[in-house]
C-alpha cells in the first residue's frame, strides 16, 4: 500500500501540465537573447549585401586588372591595390613571423619565468596586442628616419609598420601552440640525450606547426585590413604601377579604399564598394586556410 | 623466463600474503663494484626537502626496485640519476650521485653525456608523434652515433624490445597507432637504441593492462643481461617478481612544517626484503597493514 501512495504522489507532482522552462520570465530571456543574436548578424548581412549591390555594377574583370582612372571613373581599377597589399603581406610576414616565433620559443622554452626582466616582457606582450594600429604607424615612421629612408609610402615601411602591429598575435598564438606540446615529448627527448635545442627543433616546433600557421595567417588577415598605420606612413591613394621591391612606392587596397569612398563621384564610390568585397574575400580566404589548417593538421595529443 | 617462483630457495616465504619473489640468482649481500651509487643525496624543491639522506648501490647487470607509499620520494631520487631534476625548476641536489665512481653532478659533467648513458622510461608512454621507425631513429640521430645502417639498428631495438614481429610491417606508420603497451615496449627500445649502460624505469607498468605488464616484466628480466635496471613501482608483487634487491622508502613528516621528507628504510636483496625483513615499517607495508 506505501509503494501505491508514493508512485501516486510522485505522478502528481511531476505531471503538472506545464514546464517551468516556458515560463514568462524564461521566454522573454530567451527573446532577448535572440534578438541580441539576430541584430548582430543582421547588420552585418545588410551591410554587406548593401555594398555588395552598390559595387554590383563593378564586378568586372577591370577591378581587379586595372589602375585606377579618373578619366574613367566607371573603368578604374584596383591592381594595384590588391598587389600592394600582397607585397606588404609577404614582406610583413617575413619580418614578422621568424622574429615572432623566436621570440616565442624564448619565452616558452628557454626564458626563466621568475626573472624580473621576463616578466616585465610578458606583461607588456599582452599590452602590445591591444595598442591601437596607428600607433604602430608612428613607431614604423620612427624606425624609418632611424635607419634613414626619407621615401614615404614604400613597401618596406609599411611592411614594418604592419609587422609590429602583428608580432604581439604571432608571439601569443605560437606560444599556445608550444604549450599545447605535452610535457612527456620534451622529457621523452631529453632523456635519449638530446640537446634542449634538438629537443625544441625537432620535437616541439614540428608539432606546434599547425598553431603556429593558423597564429600567422589570422595576424596577416588583420593586417591585411589595416588603414591607419599605412597612412601614417604616406601610402598614395592612387599609384599606378605595379610594386618592384622593397623600396618601391605602393598603395594598399585599404587606402584605396578611403580615397574613392571620400571621392564626390558615384562611379567611384561604386568601385570603392567593389573593392570592399574584394577585400572581404581576401580576409575571409585567409580565415578559411587557417581553418582548414587548423582541422587537417590539429593533434590531439 | 625467470618469474618461476622457487620457495624451496626461500622456506620462510609465504608469510607475508601471495607475494612471490623471482630468485634463479645468487647473489652477493651488497652491490659488488656498483654501476650507480648515491651517497647522502638530499634533493630538495625550493625549500621543500624532499628526499634525506639516501645511500645506495645500484649493481651491475641486476634490477634494483625502489618501492614505498606515494611521496616517499622514490621517483625523486631516479631522477637525479641521470638528472632529470636538473629540468625541475628549484630542483636542488645535494651530496653525490656516482656512475662509475664518477660524481654525475661535478661542474665539468655534462647532463646530455649523462642522459645518453643512463636512458628513461617513464610513467605514461611517451613515443614521439612520429613513426615507429623515426621514434628509435630520434636517439641515435640526436646523439650524433655512428650508425652503419640505420635499418639494422632500428630492428635490433624493437627485437631487442620484444616488438619487431608486432610492428615489422608498419614501421612507418605512426607510433600512436600502437596500443598502450607496445607503446611503453617502443620507449623502451627507443631507450636500449642508444645503447645506454642504465635503464631508470619509472612505474613503467602503471599505466598497463596485467597482460601488457606481464610483457614488459619479462622483458626487463631479458634487459638484465645486458643492462642495469633500476626501477620505481608503486606494485610490489612487480617488485618481488623482476628485482634482485629492493629498497623500501617512506616519508617522515616533519614535525614543524608537515612537509613530508622522503628516506630510505631499508635495502637488501628483494629474497630478503619480502620474507625477512628487518624493518618494521617494511613488513608493515608489504605485507599491506601500510601504505
Amino acid at each position: 500500500m506505501s509503494v501505491a501512495t508514493a508512485t501516486a504522489r510522485d505522478t502528481v507532482r511531476i505531471a503538472t501540465g506545464r514546464s517551468r522552462d516556458r515560463s514568462a520570465a524564461s521566454l522573454v530571456f530567451l527573446g532577448l537573447l535572440w534578438f541580441s543574436l539576430f541584430f548582430g548578424v543582421m547588420v552585418l548581412v545588410v551591410l554587406i549585401t548593401d555594398t555588395a549591390i552598390a559595387g554590383s555594377g563593378r564586378f568586372d574583370s577591370a577591378l581587379v586588372t586595372g589602375y585606377d582612372s579618373t578619366l574613367y571613373p566607371e573603368r578604374t581599377g584596383f591592381r594595384a591595390g590588391i598587389l600592394g597589399s600582397l607585397w606588404l603581406m609577404l614582406f610583413t610576414a617575413v619580418m614578422a613571423v621568424p622574429l615572432g616565433i623566436a621570440a616565442a620559443v624564448y619565452l616558452e622554452e628557454f626564458a626563466d619565468s621568475t626573472r624580473w626582466y621576463n616578466r616585465i616582457i610578458e606583461v607588456n606582450l599582452q599590452n602590445l596586442a591591444a595598442v591601437p594600429s596607428i600607433v604602430y604607424g608612428l613607431l614604423a615612421v620612427a624606425v624609418m628616419a632611424l635607419i634613414g629612408i626619407e621615401r614615404k609610402g614604400i613597401v618596406l615601411g609599411g611592411a614594418i609598420a604592419l609587422a609590429l602591429l602583428i608580432l604581439p598575435v604571432i608571439i601569443i598564438t605560437t606560444r599556445e601552440a608550444v604549450r599545447a606540446v605535452p610535457e612527456e615529448i620534451r622529457q621523452g627527448s631529453l632523456a635519449l640525450g638530446a640537446t634542449t635545442w634538438q629537443t625544441t627543433w625537432r620535437q616541439v616546433l614540428p608539432s606546434a606547426v599547425p598553431g603556429i600557421a593558423t597564429g600567422t595567417i589570422l595576424g596577416l588577415s588583420r593586417a591585411i585590413g589595416e588603414a591607419a598605420p599605412l597612412l601614417m606612413l604616406g601610402l598614395a591613394s592612387s599609384v599606378r604601377f605595379d610594386p618592384e621591391g622593397m623600396m618601391s612606392p605602393i598603395t594598399a587596397l585599404p587606402i584605396q579604399i578611403y580615397g574613392l569612398s571620400s571621392s564626390s563621384q558615384q562611379a567611384f564610390q561604386d568601385a570603392a564598394s567593389a573593392a570592399i568585397i574584394v577585400l572581404l574575400v581576401m580576409i575571409l580566404s585567409l580565415n578559411g586556410l587557417a581553418i582548414f589548417i587548423r582541422n587537417k593538421f590539429q593533434r590531439s595529443w | 623466463m625467470a618469474s618461476a617462483t622457487s620457495s624451496d630457495t626461500f622456506p620462510q616465504m609465504g608469510s607475508l600474503g601471495e607475494v612471490h619473489v623471482s630468485a634463479e640468482r645468487r647473489l652477493p649481500d651488497a652491490p659488488v663494484n656498483p654501476v650507480m651509487e648515491t651517497r647522502d643525496l638530499n634533493v630538495f624543491y625550493g625549500d621543500f626537502h624532499a628526499v634525506h639522506d639516501v645511500n645506495l648501490a645500484y649493481g651491475r647487470h641486476e634490477i634494483t626496485a625502489m618501492i614505498g607509499p606515494s611521496g616517499c620520494g622514490k621517483s625523486t631520487v631516479l631522477r637525479c640519476l641521470n638528472r632529470m631534476n636538473d629540468l625541475v625548476a628549484g630542483a636542488h641536489v645535494e651530496g653525490e650521485v656516482l656512475y662509475h665512481g664518477q660524481d654525475i653532478y661535478q661542474k665539468n659533467v655534462d647532463p646530455i653525456a649523462v642522459r645518453t648513458q643512463i636512458g628513461m622510461v617513464f610513467q605514461k608512454p611517451n613515443p614521439f608523434p612520429k613513426s615507429i621507425y623515426d621514434n628509435i631513429a630520434y636517439g641515435p640521430r640526436v646523439t650524433g652515433m655512428k650508425v652503419d645502417n640505420m635499418d639494422d639498428l632500428v630492428e635490433e631495438a624493437l627485437r631487442g624490445a620484444a616488438l619487431w614481429d608486432e610492428v615489422k610491417d608498419k614501421l612507418k606508420q605512426s607510433a600512436y597507432g600502437l596500443s598502450g603497451g607496445q607503446q611503453q615496449r617502443l620507449c623502451i627500445a627507443r631507450t636500449i637504441a642508444t645503447k645506454p649502460d642504465v635503464i631508470l624505469m619509472d612505474e613503467p607498468c602503471s599505466a598497463l593492462d596485467p597482460i601488457a605488464t606481464a610483457r614488459v616484466e619479462d622483458l626487463m628480466l631479458e634487459l638484465r643481461n645486458e643492462y642495469t635496471i633500476i626501477v620505481v613501482t608503486h606494485n610490489m608483487q612487480q617488485a618481488a617478481r623482476v628485482s634482485d634487491r629492493t629498497a623500501f622508502f617512506t616519508a617522515r613528516p616533519d614535525e614543524t612544517t608537515g612537509n613530508r621528507t622522503g628516506l630510505l628504510v631499508e635495502y637488501d636483496l628483494t629474497s630478503t626484503i619480502f620474507s625477512n625483513p628487518n624493518d618494521k615499517r617494511t613488513e608493515d607495508y608489504i605485507s599491506g597493514r601500510f601504505g
